[in-house]
């Protein structure tokens, strides 16, 4: 479908990967964690490695929730963009295949957030 | 004119003040004079059968109007004079009127652009004055809700800045963003998103809980207010009605066109009202009904016998209006614990409810506050008291769409997020729910332009790299006096030295 104007209504997106100085968007979810109400709104350098991404980016965002300590998100299931996914702890996002606004969503198969609802 | 007959009756002067102020033109092409009337696809075959069941004339509006407001403006001075603001139930409820002031009154001015331009744009003289007026009553409402609520700025922290922050703050963009694409559009899809499905359907989930609330927390000045814009709204609602009515009468045509855009503009106006079911639930100290009562009854209620009247225009209930029905007794929760995360970056505290606002909750939502969200608020609690009150420290995902964080769950699963995404040339988007996904594939080239606050802080672009200077800086809140918890705060302090109360920690914070 596409909209319905006066003119020829053409515009640029406003979220380009060229927008952001180098830098992309990622998305991270946690599922069962929903202290953290929606998934992380992240800015990340392409290159860096996914190991660097749960380190330093990753955990700190998750370390007010009680699970955080214990979670092991290298060892944890991943998706991205919704389908299976392996990473590469070595490699860089972009080698991954992480793309600018991509989503990653990781499950924590033992840990389930508080009260047994996945808060 | 008849000269001789000094005094028109009603029928005369409503004749010829409003319907014989259309004319054919002859010089110039009726194409030309209103260019925006057909692009949409709505085909009107008779303009003279539009109904304006209130017959006003601008002679009488003024008048009618003067009058109202000067009592109006009498009962705001006499309620600065005697400090009504010390009256209130609790000084939490001003933190509904922070909400409003930022979220709401700026909507009221979108609202008088929205149909001043709008009514230019119809070759029907009805429906030209039936805009014309309701867009001057739009701008007096932005205007007397800023003059109702003056008063606390005086007293309160969080509403010094409420234009400027409805242009920058997070949240903020959800009504703005909301607004704006109702002007954006076509002047019948403005009609149908505003006056039917947001006058109409949706207005009561607005002012009651504002208009109520003030009146159950000893506000009488936004109660005031309230009854003041009553009679315009009952123009206004019957205003919807009538739009909708004319436009699907006119040509079967019309129908598919807009039963889309009650499904789009149903579902934008749902997900702007959770905002206010959070304020109805949980900013209110003195409760008037809870959020999923106020569903049931104007929405499920209500809703439905109108569904079941445009029927016979092969009218079906908005398409997502299932989710929305379920969503009752998780909205205001969800919403409430993400303001309770954010609160850095709000212009209003938060707090969480005191034992008897949980109990009120245990009853109101049976089936779903013990189970899932009590145990949100015992967490927090624990924290708080252990000096490590929460705040979420990393932005959140916002909806391509609605522009809310993408909280929501689905229908059904309250523990699994409703998350969409999809890619559109190339570029990935992501929206809070399968609804906000189908608006997006409609009409992707409007909402690929999205100024989504979050985006737009990383693009840095809002005066800074990090949340403070941002929230300082850009959006012009004042850091540790209007937002953060409200246990502590300036407001807090200030409401109990109101009320003759020593805080807790009177050694260090002696007012
Ligand atoms: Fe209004
Ligand atoms: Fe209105
Ligand atoms: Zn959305």
């Amino acid at each position: 479908m596409s909209v319905n104007a006066l003119y020829d209504y053409k515009f640029e997106a406003k979220d380009k990967v060229e927008n952001f100085h180098g830098m992309q968007l990622l998305y991270v979810y946690w599922p069962d964690h929903l202290m953290f109400c929606a998934p992380f709104a992240l800015l990340v350098q392409p290159d860096m490695s996914f190991r660097a991404l749960v380190d330093d980016i990753i955990k700190p965002a998750t370390a007010s929730h009680p699970d955080s300590a214990r979670a092991d998100f290298l060892k944890a299931q991943w998706l991205l963009n919704d389908e299976p996914f392996t990473p590469n702890a070595e490699a860089s996002l972009t080698d991954n295949g992480i793309d600018h606004k991509s989503m990653l969503t990781v499950t924590t198969p033992d840990l389930k957030g508080m009260a047994g609802v996945g808060y | 004119m008849a000269v001789q007959n000094k005094k028109l009756n009603l029928k005369d002067k409503y004749q010829y003040l409003t319907r014989d102020m259309g004319w054919e033109p002859t010089y110039q092409k009726k194409k030309d004079i209103f260019p925006d009337e057909d692009f949409e696809g709505i085909k009107i075959t008779d303009w003279s059968q539009w109904e304006d069941p209130f017959r006003l004339t601008m002679d009488s509006y003024w008048k009618y109007q003067a009058e109202k407001e000067k009592k109006l403006y009498a009962i705001f001075d006499a309620f600065a004079q005697n400090n009504g603001h010390q009256n209130i139930s609790d000084a939490r409820y001003v933190n509904a009127l922070k909400l409003f002031l930022s979220g709401v009154s700026p909507l009221e001015h979108a609202a008088f652009q929205g149909y001043a331009k709008t009514g230019r744009q119809f070759s029907g003289t009805g429906a030209r004055v039936a805009c014309q007026m309701q867009a001057i009553d739009e701008l007096r409402h932005s205007q007397t809700q800023q003059h109702a609520m003056s008063h606390y700025n005086k007293h309160f922290n969080g509403l010094h800045d409420a234009a400027h922050m409805h242009d920058r703050v997070w949240f903020l963009s959800v009504p703005k963003s909301f607004f704006d694409d109702a002007r954006t559009a076509g002047p019948f899809e403005f009609l149908t998103a505003i006056s039917f499905s947001f006058e109409y359907v949706l207005t009561n989930l607005l002012f009651v809980p504002f208009m109520s609330g003030a009146a159950y927390n000893g506000d009488m000045a936004t109660v005031t207010f309230g009854f003041s814009a009553q009679s315009d709204e009952a123009r206004h609602m019957t205003l919807g009605l009538e739009v909708i009515k004319f436009i699907l009468e006119q040509h079967e045509d019309n129908v598919p066109i807009v039963q889309r855009w009650i499904d789009k503009w149903f579902w934008r106006g749902f997900r702007l009202l959770s905002l206010v079911s959070m304020m109805m639930d949980y900013m209110l100290p003195n409760k008037v009904m809870s959020w999923s009562e106020a569903w049931e009854v104007y929405y499920e209620q209500n809703g439905g016998a109108l569904f079941k009247d445009l029927e016979r225009y092969g009218i079906r209930p908005p398409k997502y209006q299932d989710v929305a029905n379920d969503a009752k007794h998780h909205l205001s929760h969800q919403l409430w614990t993400t303001f309770y995360q954010y609160s850095q970056a709000t212009s209003f505290h938060t707090w969480i409810p005191e034992k008897e606002e949980m109990d009120w909750m245990s009853e109101k939502y049976p089936d779903t506050f013990d189970k899932y969200y009590r145990p949100r608020y015992e967490h927090l609690a624990k924290e708080a008291a252990a000096g490590r009150r929460f705040y979420n420290n990393t932005l959140p995902q916002l909806c391509q769409v609605c522009q809310v964080p993408t909280l929501f769950t689905e229908m059904g699963a309250p523990t699994k997020l409703s998350h969409r995404q999809l890619k559109y040339e190339g570029e990935r988007y992501h929206f809070c729910s399968e609804a906000c996904c189908e608006i997006f594939e409609h009409e992707p080239e409007k909402y690929i332009q999205a100024w989504l606050p979050v985006h737009q802080i990383y693009q840095g672009n809002c005066e800074g790299a990090d949340v403070e200077t941002v929230v300082q800086k850009y959006y012009h809140i004042n850091i540790g006096e209007d937002n953060f918890e409200y246990l502590g705060s300036p407001d807090h302090k200030r409401w109990l030295s109101i009320k003759g109360i020593k805080p807790a920690d009177e050694d260090k914070n002696a007012a």
